[in-house]
């Protein structure tokens, strides 16, 4: 690592995030100049964007050789009022909570006062999307059946595709143009809503230009003034780069990475659309311009790995935009999950590791940041080197890179409809999820609690934590007359809740669409343009809606209690079961540790548990996959949970797995947290016994002690292991390597232990942010220390 | 052919015992009484009943009511077990909710272990591993093992078989056509110590390793490292010199003692009985190391 990296990378772990007044103020002073009145809401949001990036701060740090900041300054995170217009309360939630705190700063705090939220108050999406939904909507809402991911952010979750790094937003702009041209305003009774809509995308292009142009600009001042003179000349490097990207498209490495960066800065200024942006297949995007960089002369290794690093740096700097209420509690970090995809296969389907891939692990290792995410797509075309390489990094513990199984990713792509072509450039994002990148609107809808809808049809329909009916009435289970009935009363359930959230997030669809179009978005993915849509308004070319079901392996247990001691073996009544969950156990401790440890549980390759399992997983498949959304598109599923199992866990009593009342769920597709007690083998087979390939993403954690890990032996077994569960379909696996005691010693210690990444679910964090309940699930999470 | 046998556990991603990842199946019974044994569940032919005292509920008495011979019973709400009645039916194990007694030692059928065994075979397939027979001894149920090793075969699953070598010659002969990899396990070369430690003397097991070594067996040796009981100068130098004796050049293991024996013993109501023994030292295992490789084996320490 050079000096110039380590001081960047330094001061943005220093680098405090704090709450941003600067864009509240500036989009409040754009809708109150008038300049909106009159417009379509499309040229409005581009009105307000341009109005937003011809003012806001350019901020070149000292060092800096990729440039761009959204704020003011490194982690100067901006508010998005007309989103969520956050109260005085929340801002003071905000600057004093322990976790993913934001400092607000007196000046800030009377922004907000004077300016922001007297004119956003009633005016704000949050405000529009609650009054919309119906009262059986905001019961299960309240009673934490399931999320909703637009009620803070805005849909986003989209990935860049191959398109950015060929063309600059002038030709986009041309495009645009061209397709104004071709409007039929005889036929098509959409001409003009189409028009406003490229008129939009067209001024965004420009607001996008203009602010390099600003930071081009602000690099020649300072180059003036500069008294170091390599200084002086990168600056005026930097003044050359910025006034050609992201305007023209990119001639060399540098310049791919600042107009990316550009593009990016774009995107998360116009809304705070879910994990940011992401620059998709970089090492394939990349390799063009690193191969000619090295034939010409002009770019070495060395200086590929510094632009890269200094890259990372300005991921890290980004935190995700301050959540409050669940939004917070569902998604509890800074990462905003840029999933960067190194590896997998090319677009003919051929091996995609190539130089820079490498490159990239050694990025990844040395950065060791919170952001970006990483991840490696494994191919069967992959070689071992690759996968092992990538092993040596999750083995130093910070939980990145994640694996991923190229060939399943591809057959979800195809069974969903995309064309071998798309699928091959597409990849994982987020967390988990599928998407064909550069080509796809794949909308994270929220997540929904299994556990919740069993313990409500254990309940005849109702919530038990607040007494209230929010479901069916199914029947007393005490009257079931065997497991079938139990669970053909939770699929009722189940459908009526999934009902109950699709027509929800139909709305909430068409309400963004209405209200909130993001133009510049629109430009990147394919076919906003062609169309004249947005993406919000089915403008991509692949319009899906994720909802994501939590919990699996609780519920696989919980119904597999049930199954196994009242049914089959009769050693408890229904009636005696129910009374033992109501109490929370309270002098029942036999009867739970009968539940706990008597039970076949997931995560064993037990069938008589993972039959139960694979039901469930059916159920919700049956439920969900392939309902129409309102975008043209269809609703999938994906089993994923970020921190959102501890605030379901929360949200639910005890069940009769021997689950405590509120303690967290399940995480993903893995077993209960310390249930697993067959190894890693077990747990693997147990995990594929779903079908992965019908999902859009599915998310298996296991933790690792590192002494497991020694050696090229070690290396070796884990790699293979990667490889037979990749061999069953698997999606997606994660590895902690962290030992306990390093674990508690953290928790006593947090200031000695800052460094410390984990893996949660689907990404890392510093251990010291997550909390106690995560930092105690993962110690507790099954260690394999004595295999 | 027998087809059944006792066993008292199945580890699966085993990756120390042989190439791969293994499952290893740990037969119940070893003619052995080695006082540092890893296993001491595993001694006796006949199951048993370990009790974890810390994890009985107080208030519960499941288990006295299910004891055919009444050796149960709770003292200060903590359980207790008289070996002296208990018969390791494991009728107590079967009930007890919180797993605070649990059996070692069930019998199973070789059709029962292939089922579980099989299931790995995606991990085995991509990582050359398969299935390792352990113990206890082994061959101490040798018409099981048989059976098992035939099974293994029949379905192309590399077997590996882990043993202390004391056994009829003959039974190996049998045997060497249907392993594909012994674990040979030898503690010392003096006799008398030997017996001291093992409660039998090792002539059978030396001449065994010379035999097996010189019928071209692919063979392993495995050496525990025991601090006060074979890690001085002359024990290292006298099992070294026996190994570069052998006919065959076999890679040599150095297995580090550990101390999880000493809570197994006292769930199985025995005595620790090297008490004050600390693991190996790193210098300890390094010397150690040094000393087998001087005569050009290929040492792995840790298996």
């Amino acid at each position: 690592m050079t000096e110039r990296i380590r001081r960047l990378r330094a001061r943005s772990l220093r680098a405090v995030p704090a709450l941003s007044s600067e864009r509240g103020v500036l989009l409040t002073r754009y809708y109150r100049s008038g300049a909106a009145d009159g417009l379509s809401v499309p040229r409005q949001r581009s009105g307000a964007f341009a109005y937003l990036m011809n003012r806001k701060k350019i901020a070149i740090l000292p060092g800096e050789l990729i440039v761009g900041e959204r704020g003011p300054a490194a982690k100067a995170t901006p508010s998005y009022p007309e989103i969520t217009c956050h109260s005085l309360r929340d801002l003071d939630v905000l600057d004093r909570r322990e976790k993913t705190r934001f400092r607000v700063s007196a000046a800030t705090r009377r922004d907000f006062a004077g300016e922001i939220i007297p004119f956003w108050r009633g005016r704000t999406m949050r405000e529009k999307l609650f009054a919309l939904m119906e009262p059986e909507w905001l019961d299960a809402y309240e009673a934490g059946v399931f999320t909703e991911f637009m009620e803070q952010r805005a849909p986003g979750h989209t990935v860049c595709g191959e398109k950015i790094y060929e063309k600059g937003l002038l030709d986009l702009q041309a495009e645009t143009r061209a397709a104004l041209q071709a409007l039929d305003f005889l036929n098509d009774p959409l001409a003009l809503a189409r028009r406003e809509e490229l008129l939009a995308m067209e001024e965004a292009a420009g607001a996008v230009i203009a602010f390099a142009r600003r930071y081009a600009a602000r690099a020649r001042q300072l180059a003036k003034r500069e008294k170091n003179a390599s200084r002086r000349r990168e600056l005026r490097r930097i003044a050359v780069v910025c006034e050609h990207v992201p305007a023209h498209a990119p001639r060399d490495f540098h310049e791919a990475l600042q107009h990316y960066w550009f593009i990016h800065l774009g995107v998360i200024s116009e809304a705070n659309p879910w994990d940011a942006f992401n620059p998709g297949r970089l090492d394939q995007h990349l390799l063009p311009f690193y191969r000619r960089g090295l034939a010409d002369g002009s770019l070495d290794r060395e200086k590929a790995r510094e632009l890269l690093q200094a890259f990372w740096v300005k991921f890290n700097n980004h935190p995700s935009p301050p959540k409050v209420g669940v939004t917070a509690e569902e998604s509890g970090t800074y990462t905003d999950f840029a999933l960067i995809n190194t590896g997998g296969v090319d677009p003919d389907g051929k091996d995609g590791v190539n130089e820079v891939s490498y490159l990239i692990l050694e990025v990844i290792e040395e950065m060791r940041l919170l952001q970006p995410s990483s991840m490696v797509q494994v191919s069967e075309k992959n070689p071992d080197a690759f996968l092992q390489r990538a092993l040596k990094i999750v083995r130093t513990g910070f939980g990145q890179p994640s694996l991923f199984n190229s060939e399943a990713l591809v057959a979800e792509m195809l069974r969903q409809g995309k064309s071998l072509a798309d699928a091959r450039r597409g990849g994982a994002s987020g967390c988990v999820e599928t998407g064909a990148f550069g080509r796809e609107a794949y909308i994270l809808t929220g997540y929904f609690n299994l556990v919740k809808v069993l313990e409500i049809t254990l309940n005849d329909g109702r919530d038990p934590l607040s007494n209230k009916l929010i479901g069916l009435r199914t029947g007393d289970p005490a009257g079931f007359g065997g497991f079938s009935d139990l669970l053909a009363a939770f699929e009722k359930q189940l459908r009526f809740f999934v009902d109950v959230k699709v027509r929800g997030s139909n709305v909430i669809d068409r309400l963004y669409s209405r209200d909130l179009p993001v133009p510049f978005l629109s430009l990147l993915i394919d076919d906003c343009i062609a169309r004249g849509r947005d993406y919000h308004d089915g403008g991509a070319r692949y319009n899906t809606s994720y909802i994501q079901g939590v919990g699996l392996g609780t519920i696989s247990d919980a119904l597999s209690a049930v199954n196994h001691h009242v049914f089959a073996l009769k050693s408890l009544s229904m009636a005696g079961l129910l009374r033992a969950l109501r109490s929370d156990f309270r002098g029942s401790e036999r009867t739970r540790q009968l539940l706990l440890n008597k039970t076949p549980r997931w995560g064993n390759d037990d069938e008589r548990a993972d039959a139960i399992g694979r039901e469930v997983f059916e159920m919700v498949f049956r439920a969900v996959d392939g309902r129409p959304n309102m975008r043209g598109g269809h609703y999938r599923l994906n089993l994923l949970p970020t921190t959102v199992h501890i605030y379901f866990g929360r949200k639910t009593g005890a069940t009769p797995d021997g689950r405590r009342a509120h303690e967290p769920l399940s995480e993903g597709i893995s077993p209960v947290q310390g249930s697993d007690r067959k190894g890693p083998t077990a747990v693997l087979r147990s995990a594929a016994k779903i079908d992965h390939l019908r999902t859009g993403g599915t998310l298996l954690n296991q933790k690792f002690a590192p002494a497991l890990l020694s050696g090229e032996e070690g290396i070796a077994r884990l790699g293979q292991l990667v490889r037979a569960y990749f061999g069953m379909n698997g999606h997606h696996l994660q590895f902690n390597v962290v030992d306990a005691a390093t674990l508690r010693a953290a928790q006593r210690e947090p200031e000695k232990h800052r460094d410390l990444i984990v893996r949660v679910a689907g990404y890392s964090d510093y251990f010291v942010d997550v909390g106690p309940e995560l930092q105690e699930e993962i110690i507790r999470r099954t260690e394999h220390q004595e295999f | 052919m027998n087809s059944s046998g006792i066993i008292f556990d199945i580890k699966k991603f085993a990756v120390h015992d042989g190439p791969g990842i293994r499952t290893t199946v740990f037969l119940k019974g070893c003619p052995l009484r080695c006082a540092w044994c890893h296993n001491p569940e595993g001694i006796a032919c006949e199951p048993e009943i370990m009790v974890f005292a810390d994890r009985c509920i107080r208030g519960c008495r499941d288990c006295l009511a299910s004891c055919p011979q009444g050796a149960l019973k709770k003292v200060r709400g903590v359980i207790r077990l008289d070996r002296g009645l208990c018969d390791g039916c494991g009728a107590c194990a079967e009930i007890c909710p919180a797993e605070a007694l649990q059996s070692a030692g069930r019998t199973v059928s070789v059709p029962e272990i292939m089922e579980e065994a099989a299931r790995d075979i995606p991990f085995y397939k991509e990582s050359g591993g398969g299935v390792t027979f352990s113990g206890g001894e082994p061959l101490s149920q040798p018409a099981f093992l048989r059976g098992l090793l035939l099974a293994c075969r029949a379905q192309g699953i590399h077997a590996s078989v882990d043993t202390s070598g004391h056994a009829p010659f003959s039974l190996f002969e049998e045997l060497l056509p249907l392993v594909d990899l012994f674990l040979y396990d030898l503690k010392l070369i003096d006799d008398e110590r030997h017996r001291r430690y093992t409660g039998i003397s090792n002539r059978l097991i030396l001449e065994n390793l010379k035999k097996l070594s010189l019928s071209g067996a692919p063979l392993a040796v495995r050496v525990p490292l025991i601090p006060g009981v074979n890690d001085a100068d002359n024990d290292l130098r006298a099992l070294a010199d026996f190994c570069a004796s052998l006919p065959g050049h076999h890679p040599l293991h150095l297995l580090p003692y550990h101390r999880g024996y000493v809570a197994k013993r006292l769930r199985l109501g025995l005595d620790a009985v090297l008490p004050d023994t600390a693991p190996p030292s790193s210098e300890l295992q390094e010397r150690a190391g040094k000393v087998f490789a001087r005569n050009g084996s290929t040492v792995i320490i840790g298996g």
